[in-house]
């Protein structure tokens, strides 16, 4: 594989991503993915989301966990490919869907949370 | 006659290079032994992490959406087959968790005074740091 200088840059997001994924997602999965539906916990209204949503912090945060796991998930899920299933001959096949995905999925995120009235 | 090649640190190019010997490995190597297999699913974890903002940005889409909306995302949650798809998120998003702050002290040796701090300190205040965010994430959607 010929040297990229983005290489490192691509490194830290990962890492970057990681540590914000560590950080809050098991509990947003644990609460929104199971909690609220199945019940266990009240889910919270429809006002209250809005008005948590409204907050321009939240959307921001929001945002930058959206785009960071993406990045995280682009990185690690391309050198799963790479060393799992040693699909090396398709390696600029594999970049453009990691990278490619996790940079609409931004866009994608980014306009869902503009949009939030 | 063959020509001398010198031994240096940087052998210099021979057209005699020979053919590197590469064993070809099995797709399923990382079956053959339980720390291959931990790595793996650790890898995959990534893919449900993914899943997981998918599945958060629908929610935003349906709350911005309307009152009517939202309850249809959470009646669509509590689906069987959504369900069992957030179970098993659950479970890859703790494995990375855990085994993220666990490698934290060697992807970060911290020094203090020239000294370094050991390994455990730096874990347990990557554990404190997941108590404190996961405290505030049900904090501001349980409604403070």
């Amino acid at each position: 594989m010929p040297r990229r200088p983005i290489e490192p840059l691509l490194w830290l997001l990962f890492s970057a991503g990681g540590m914000v994924v560590a950080l809050l997602i098991p509990a947003l999965v644990f609460l929104c993915g199971l909690a609220f539906p199945l019940g266990w916990l009240p889910a919270p209204s429809h006002a209250h989301l809005l008005a948590l949503l409204g907050h321009p912090v939240t959307r921001i945060a929001l945002f930058l966990l959206c785009v960071l796991a993406l990045l995280h998930w682009a990185h690690r899920f391309r050198y799963t490919l790479y060393d799992g299933l040693q699909i090396k001959h398709l390696n600029e096949v594999i970049n453009s869907f990691c990278y490619g995905g996790a940079i609409v999925g931004s866009v994608l995120a980014g306009y869902l949370l503009w949009q939030v009235p | 006659m063959p020509r001398r090649v010198p031994h240096d640190d940087r052998p210099a190019y021979t057209e005699f290079l020979p053919r590197w010997y590469r064993p070809r490995m099995s797709t399923y190597w990382w079956l053959k032994r339980r720390a291959y297999l931990t790595f793996i699913l650790r890898e995959l974890s990534s893919v449900f992490v993914a899943w997981f903002v998918v599945f958060l940005l629908m929610l935003v889409a349906a709350v911005s959406r309307g009152e009517e909306s939202y309850r249809q995302f959470l009646s669509w949650s509590g689906s069987p087959v959504v369900v069992v798809l957030n179970l098993v998120s659950l479970f890859f998003v703790v494995f990375h968790a855990v085994t993220w702050f666990n490698l934290a002290p060697q992807a970060m040796p911290v020094r203090l005074r020239g000294k370094r701090i050991p390994g455990s300190w730096v874990t347990a205040s990557n554990y404190a740091a997941w108590a404190v965010a996961s405290a505030l994430v049900a904090w501001l959607l349980l409604g403070g």
